[in-house]
């Protein structure tokens, strides 16, 4: 296989990896911020139990998302070394700012969050956790920031030819709020927020399932409901509006989206298909003239077609990108019907009856994850073949002294170290669920009471 | 122009600042790690790791901003220096995700075998990391070949050169020191006994690693001192490194952890400052044809980009300073082990 594919299998493999995390530190950080509310404001010991409990999961994934994300920053030098001499007058800044911004504020009071309890008092306390909270999300802001102006570029012009061409910033705040970045963001974060309210929402409904710590589970379980109910709403605004940027902006991309060939004045929009690349014809249910009418309100307007673009300057994986894409609206669409039916049976008070909807809410835990996952391919294949859209194509973007050997060499030991990371995540994650808040409810044998007996210097702490 | 000096020298010191600083304070983190298993029983391995518990993730970031300010300050330098160490790179990447999972997980489980492995882990992971650290430091201040468009023009397996595995060596041993230094602050009783004696003992190896490598400099590799001999108000950098080694032993035998810590700092600082001086204006020095080096002049983002730049970095420091003063506040004084430790 030649550099440039290995080169992007690495860097959708390792970001794909470390995106599994940041959406739940991001939205698990709200609802740490919801509970610790909740807990000054009442006092009652139970949010401080549920607090605490969160906080042990939330050290968890904080830390597999610190790891994996280091290995993020880097990778643009190492395998994308055309890349980055090109757009490092822009990308930079986004970077370092994201770095002294947010990095040093989520992992500066981290440290407070994970280990002040007995340290600082509960209102220092709740203030380090939101400021761990709002750290992830200006961590976001940068990142996406950055990502989304090598697809929508502005703010910029290009100076020198062939190799040494690069683009330089003319206009910070133009670079900023690129045509894409305010949708995006929003996209991003409220994709967040719904991985980490059906992430409580799935632990709660198992505990409820089996009867335990039913105190603090159902409390905690309505917490994440009402941010799931507001943030499934949400995302369809964002995504609409996203829709509507790409359409604008990367009418190929949109195209490739809805897997359309030709221009046509009404075209449909499809819920489910298949693109046949070959006789470039869709096969599926669709709702007539939809598009047209998402996009420009009347059945009139064309909608641009691939047919329309150079050969090219298509996106190659068109099916890839109109499957990633329908997955994402459909669970999108799940979602909210979920969370939806969720309030329904709260206001009619018979939520943890229904043994079936607890049962769907412990799975439910995955469709955010394989909507962010499926969103970001659609959009990242969706831009090819440019690195920076109309700027940059892939094929020169990589570092050209790297060899494929090399490349093979790494990608080798990441996928090895990943998936002995994700083991153990998942062994610890599922030890700590099982183990549950410190309610004085103990349903197994666990770790608390075995290092008391085994270690000398816990013997004699008193129990919790 | 700032203050009379050109935007490329100033990110240049902003650069050298922020690695000084990822050195100093990710290097007692690591430190500690290396010598985590001259730490025999259980209880002491916890206190060590909860000494850095709460903060060497924010120790860490230091790295991520120096990653950050080399990209946009000089994105030239960036490409060039993470695509040639393309190897060693991956092997410390991976040691700082080991390192960091490490930490995370050990205590998560009581089982000996568990903790055992875990102990092994972070041993080794901190180890590679400073020793990779430490060889690309060598090669970066030797120079490595370019090509005309800036590009690496050599093999990867000349980085393991005698010259940059004695620095590598000399990297580890100045960790270690630093590093057992930190943890006499946070330790009591027979642990802090024992790190007392630790840290001077690595203050010794680090004496000789370091005299090794000088002298190594100085025979082979003579225009790495072209700068200092030539500018003689420089020799003041060696001469204050020198004093800062010395006066660790005599801390620690008086008992003034901090000032002892103070002074590993010092030393680590005038280190680098050193190394600075004798790579500026170079960022990646050329041996097989100067002409294609690397500059803080080549390698420069635009003006306007630098200015931006600069006023994100005047923004961003003091809020970075004021809140890691506080963190380590909070966490000042030695370790008591509680339900949330690790
Ligand atoms: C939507 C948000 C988002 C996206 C798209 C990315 N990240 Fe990330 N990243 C985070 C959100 C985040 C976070 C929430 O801030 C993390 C993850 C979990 C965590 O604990 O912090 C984090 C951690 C993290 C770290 C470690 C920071 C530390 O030490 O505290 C680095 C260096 C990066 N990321 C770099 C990147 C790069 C270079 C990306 C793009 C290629 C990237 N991340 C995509
Ligand atoms: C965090 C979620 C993200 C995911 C899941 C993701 C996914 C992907 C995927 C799947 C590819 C390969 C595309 C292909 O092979 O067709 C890719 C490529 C790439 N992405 Fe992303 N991406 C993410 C975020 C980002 C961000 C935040 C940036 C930059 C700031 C970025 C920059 C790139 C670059 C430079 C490439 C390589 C060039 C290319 O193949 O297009 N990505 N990404
Ligand atoms: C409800 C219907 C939804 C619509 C109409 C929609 C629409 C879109 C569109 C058009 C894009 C591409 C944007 C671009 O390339 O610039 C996108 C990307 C994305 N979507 Fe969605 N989306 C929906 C639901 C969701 C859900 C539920 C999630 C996650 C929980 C999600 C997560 C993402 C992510 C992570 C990206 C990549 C980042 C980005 O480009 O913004 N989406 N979405």
């Amino acid at each position: 296989m030649d550099t440039e594919i290995l080169a992007r299998i690495q860097f959708a493999f390792t970001i794909a990896f470390h995106y599994i995390y940041p959406p739940l530190s991001i939205g698990l950080g709200l609802i740490l911020v919801i509970m610790e509310g909740m807990y000054l404001r009442t006092g009652e010991k139970m949010y401080e139990q549920m607090t605490r409990f969160w906080i042990k999961i939330f050290a968890l994934i904080f830390g597999i998302g610190v790891a994996t994300g280091i290995v993020m920053e880097f990778e643009f030098g190492t395998n994308w070394a055309t890349y980055s001499k090109y757009v490092g007058d822009i990308f930079g800044s986004a970077l370092a700012a994201e770095g002294i911004f947010a990095f040093a504020l989520e992992s500066g009071f981290l440290g407070v969050l994970l280990f002040g309890w007995n340290r600082v008092g509960p209102k220092v306390h709740f203030f380090s956790t939101v400021m761990v909270w709002l750290g992830s999300m200006f961590s976001a802001v940068w990142i996406v920031v950055a990502n989304s102006w090598q697809q929508t570029p502005a703010g910029y012009h290009i100076v020198g030819e062939g190799l040494k061409a690069r683009a330089e910033i003319t206009d910070f705040w133009a670079m900023v709020f690129n045509p894409s970045s305010v949708d995006r963001l929003s996209h991003v974060w409220i994709g967040s927020f719904l991985a980490g309210a059906f992430f409580v929402m799935s632990v709660n409904a198992w505990y409820i399932l089996k009867n335990r710590h039913l105190a603090i589970a159902k409390p905690a379980f309505k917490i994440a409901l009402v941010v799931a109910v507001i943030s499934s709403l949400a995302q369809l605004f964002t995504g609409h509006s996203s829709a509507g940027g790409v359409a604008k902006n990367q009418p190929a991309k949109l195209a490739a989206l809805e897997g359309h060939y030709d221009s046509l004045a009404v075209a449909d929009m499809y819920l489910l298909g298949w693109v046949d690349q070959k006789t470039q014809k869709v096969t599926g249910i669709g709702i007539p003239g939809g598009l047209t009418f998402l996009l420009h309100q009347d059945f009139k307007t064309p909608v641009r077609g691939l047919k329309s673009f150079r050969e090219e300057d298509r996106p190659r994986q068109v099916n890839a990108v109109f499957q990633f894409y329908h997955i994402m609206v459909a669970i999108g669409m799940a979602l909210i019907g979920l969370s939806l039916l969720g309030a329904w049976f709260w206001r009619s008070g018979r939520l943890f009856e229904k043994r079936w909807l607890m049962q769907v809410f412990v799975w439910a835990v995955l469709l955010p994850q394989i909507a962010n996952q499926a969103g970001w391919f659609a959009a990242e294949m969706g831009r090819q073949p440019w690195v920076v859209y109309g700027l940059l194509r892939t094929s020169d973007a990589f570092s050209r002294t790297v060899t494929a050997n090399q490349i093979l060499f790494s990608l080798a030991l990441f996928t090895l170290v990943y998936v002995v990371l994700l083991v153990l995540f998942l062994y610890l994650l599922t030890r700590k669920i099982q183990h549950g808040p410190e309610d004085g409810t103990h349903h197994i044998e666990d770790n608390e009471a075995f290092s008391r007996r085994e270690n000398p210097l816990m013997r004699n702490t008193p129990k919790p | 122009m700032f203050f009379g000096i050109e935007y490329s020298t100033w990110w240049f010191l902003v650069f050298g600042a922020v690695i000084t600083g990822y050195a100093i304070l990710d290097g007692f983190d690591l430190g500690a790690g290396a010598l985590h298993l001259f730490l025999k029983k259980e209880e002491s391995r916890r206190i060590a790791l909860n000494a850095i518990g709460p903060v060497w993730d924010g120790n860490e970031v230091w790295l991520v901003i120096g990653g950050g300010a080399l990209f946009a300050g000089f994105p030239v330098a960036y490409a060039a220096i993470f695509s040639a160490f393309y190897v060693p790179f991956m092997i410390f990447i991976v040691g700082l995700i080991y390192r960091a999972v490490a930490i995370e997980f050990r205590s998560k489980e009581p089982g000996k075998i568990w903790r055992a492995s875990w102990d092994f882990i972070y041993f080794f992971a901190c180890t590679t990391v400073t020793l990779s650290l430490g060889l690309m430091l060598g090669n970066v201040a030797l120079g490595i070949p370019l090509d005309a468009n800036h590009e690496f023009a050599g093999n990867w397996l000349d980085f393991f050169n005698p010259f940059s595995i004695l620095v590598s060596i000399t990297t580890l041993a100045l960790f270690m020191m630093h590093g057992a230094i930190f943890l006499t602050m946070k330790t009591e009783n027979r642990l802090f006994a024992k790190l007392t004696l630790l840290a001077k003992n690595f203050t010794i190896f680090f004496v000789i690693a370091f005299v090794l490598t000088s002298l190594y400099t100085l025979l082979y590799i003579p225009h790495l001192s072209d700068q200092i001999r030539s500018n003689p108000q420089f020799f003041i950098l060696p001469i204050i490194m020198v004093l800062a080694v010395a006066n660790i032993p005599r801390q620690l035998t008086r008992g003034q952890y901090l000032w002892a810590f103070i002074s590993s700092a010092v030393t680590i600082a005038s280190l680098l400052a050193t190394v600075a001086i004798e790579v500026y204006p170079f960022l990646v020095f050329a041996p097989n044809d100067p002409a294609n080096s690397i500059t803080i002049v080549n390698a420069a983002s635009s003006e306007k980009t630098m200015g931006i730049l600069l006023t994100i970095a005047l923004i961003g420091t003091p809020m970075v300073g004021l809140y890691t003063a506080f963190v380590f506040w909070t966490f000042k004084g030695k370790v008591k082990l509680d339900d949330m430790s690790y």
